[in-house]
């Protein structure tokens, strides 16, 4: 596919293991694989949306995103430069390139600091404007995602769930970002209040021109907002492509569980479900093989002694040996 | 039209009221704080002006009148209102001028302490690792031995002196603020808000001093104001173990040790210094709980 403009994030096979001591002397450390190999690009003006249960590596891949930590392996690549081999000073201009909105609207604001000294500590530390010039900027930031002038001084403990994620979006947006990280941005939130927030955040991306990284296990704000989705199961990536290739036509046995636990006050639309037996597994001890075999209904066994290569069927990326028989 | 301009209106009463008055709301609340409030303001005003309050001189010794009684029980004298000790000194004069004394030790003795300890306690706590290790078990180490037998045997080493008192003491109750602050810096560090000035690009100093610690404050403050109580016991029982200021010296402490042997016959020798001692205490262990109150953010409604 050609295309105009080079894509705003490239990640290539990123992994994060996390040294987990054991007990005793002699036993070696293991490695917690969070993220096992995750790859995606995303260009300007377009989400991809990561979706999987808590523990799958989706917090994980924020993180490292956000360069709040360094990937084990594995490369990525923001505006052209490779984040892991950047320099100080490159790391410096990216910082502003890549911000974040966090789940939890009542934790992401410092309680003793007023809207306008968070919103512009960023600038602050990232640019040479003076006081008048930042309060400016913060003002019409401010204006942009709903809040009001006379809110400026307050505090972030007098405004509610919806006005605290604005605020949030508010601070991403400082630095004029590319990159915007949502880490389950509403999920925190009244389900009335989501649909303002989604609002606000597909406005502001066709404004800026964002990219955001969405990430969320509620599929149908996923089906609202995403142009592609990424679906991960215990740090790896199961299933990959179009939003409507997916949502029309999962190959995963995974995805496929995913979509029909989706709640449907349409009777019509309402699917059996699939329901998935059995726990996540923990990920210090992964199922050998697929991860996914021992709750998979479709499991063979070559499923259970050799993981499968992420294959190009049907366009999209699935990572499963079984995908011919469902 | 009309609509609009009550919109506005109510906008405009809602806008935050000044912060010291927003502060002073919230700490009136608290009737024992008001209360500690006005008696530690009472007892600065003495101490800053006791050379214009105090009657008589703390040193000036009437030798027609020793052990005299206060002024309302048999034998006493309006002129000494709360009597004379033992070598005819006035004890209301001596306790003006203690009261700098005692509000010096507390002040110094607390921003001592609480400066180093903040300072330790927030690097151990952000940067973690062996550094950490290290400066905890020190503490530990300083925490396992009592503390007024660690102040005497400072004081022991540096001479006894006042100077010398306070900088024991403030070593005695380092440990204190260093736990404290480490263990209020650990359980923020790890929140969003940090994370995202992280994401925003600041250093380590603006995360350690500008976004983690004024959240940590709150517990501090309260051990601050506490151990400013602690600060003056401490310099009181060393001045009565003879190892803080020495005579003639008008500290609290020394004055009690001084008058010990004549309790049975001159109770007010020995009461008065108690009592101002029990006050100054008292007044500041309530007005640092109204203070903590009325700092906390999240306990505003």
């Amino acid at each position: 596919m050609p295309k105009d403009n080079p894509p705003v994030i490239t990640a290539n096979n990123l992994k994060k293991y996390y040294p987990v001591k054991q007990d005793g002397f002699f036993k070696k450390d293991i490695n917690l694989k969070a993220l096992d190999g995750a790859s995606f690009s995303i260009d300007a003006g377009k989400t991809l949306a990561v979706v999987g249960e808590s523990g799958c590596g989706k917090s994980t891949l924020a993180r490292l995103v956000t360069m709040i930590e360094e990937p084990t392996s594995g490369e990525f690549t923001i505006s052209d430069i490779n984040v892991v081999k950047s320099s100080k000073k490159e790391k410096k201009t990216l910082r502003s390139k890549v911000q974040i909105v966090f789940q939890d609207p009542y934790g992401s604001l410092n309680p003793r600091k007023k809207v306008g000294d968070i919103l512009e500590e960023p600038l602050i530390i990232n640019s040479e404007l003076n006081k008048s010039q930042r309060r400016e900027k913060s003002l019409a930031i401010m204006e942009k995602v709903g809040l009001t002038q006379e809110q400026y001084n307050r505090y972030p403990h007098m405004f509610s769930g919806g006005q605290r994620q604005r605020i949030a979006v508010a601070r991403a947006l400082m630095l004029n970002p590319s990159l915007v990280i949502a880490d389950e941005p509403v999920s925190a939130l009244d389900v009335s209040v989501q649909a303002q927030a989604l609002n606000l955040l597909m406005d502001l991306q066709e404004e800026m021109n964002l990219a955001y990284l969405f990430i969320s296990h509620d599929l149908s704000v996923v089906r609202l907002i995403s142009h592609e989705i990424m679906v991960m199961y215990l740090g790896r990536v199961v299933e990959q492509g179009e939003k409507n290739t997916i949502f029309d036509n999962p190959l995963h046995p995974y995805t496929i569980a995913l979509l029909t636990a989706t709640p449907r006050v349409n009777a019509d639309y309402r699917q059996k479900k699939i329901r998935l037996s059995g726990e996540l597994p923990s990920p210090l001890n992964p199922p050998s093989g697929c991860t996914f075999h021992r709750r998979c209904a479709y499991m063979s066994d070559i499923c259970k002694n050799s993981a499968p290569e992420p294959r190009q069927i049907a366009g999209r990326v699935v990572s499963c040996h079984n995908v011919d028989k469902i | 039209m009309g609509n609009s301009t009550n919109v506005v209106l109510i906008e405009n009463e809602i806008a935050p009221p000044h912060p010291l008055k927003e502060f002073w709301k919230y700490f009136s609340e608290n009737k024992g704080a008001v209360i500690g409030l006005y008696f530690i303001v009472c007892a600065v005003i003495c101490a800053v002006f006791a050379n214009f309050i105090a009657p008589h001189s703390p040193f000036d010794q009437y030798r027609d009148a020793i052990l005299q009684p206060p002024f309302w029980l048999d034998g006493g004298d309006s002129k000494f209102l709360l009597g004379t000790d033992d070598v005819g000194r006035d004890i209301l004069s001596r306790l003006i001028f203690g009261a700098r004394l005692s509000l010096f030790v507390g002040v110094i003795v607390v921003t001592l302490s609480l400066a180093a300890g903040i300072f330790l306690g927030v690097t151990a706590g952000y940067f973690g690792g062996f550094y950490e290790t290290v400066i905890m078990r020190l503490m530990d180490i300083m925490l396992a031995l009592p503390s007024l037998l660690l102040a005497m045997a400072i004081v022991a080493i540096l001479g006894p002196s006042l100077q010398n008192a306070i900088l024991a003491i403030a070593v005695v109750v380092l440990p204190h603020y260093v736990r404290l602050t480490r263990a209020s810096v650990i359980s923020e560090k790890n929140k969003d808000y940090v994370t995202a000035s992280r994401v925003g690009g600041a250093g380590p100093i603006r995360m350690m001093f500008d976004v983690i610690l004024p959240n940590c404050m709150a517990p501090l403050i309260v051990q601050a104001t506490l151990g400013f109580s602690a600060a003056i016991l401490d310099a009181a029982a060393l001045g009565f173990l003879g190892m803080g200021a020495q005579p003639p010296t008008p500290e609290w402490g020394a004055m009690l040790a001084n008058s010990l042997q004549f309790i049975q016959r001159a109770w007010w020798v020995v009461t008065f210094p108690g009592v101002a001692i029990l006050l100054t205490v008292l007044a500041f262990n309530l007005a640092g709980d109204g203070l903590r109150d009325a700092l906390d953010p999240k306990m505003k409604r």
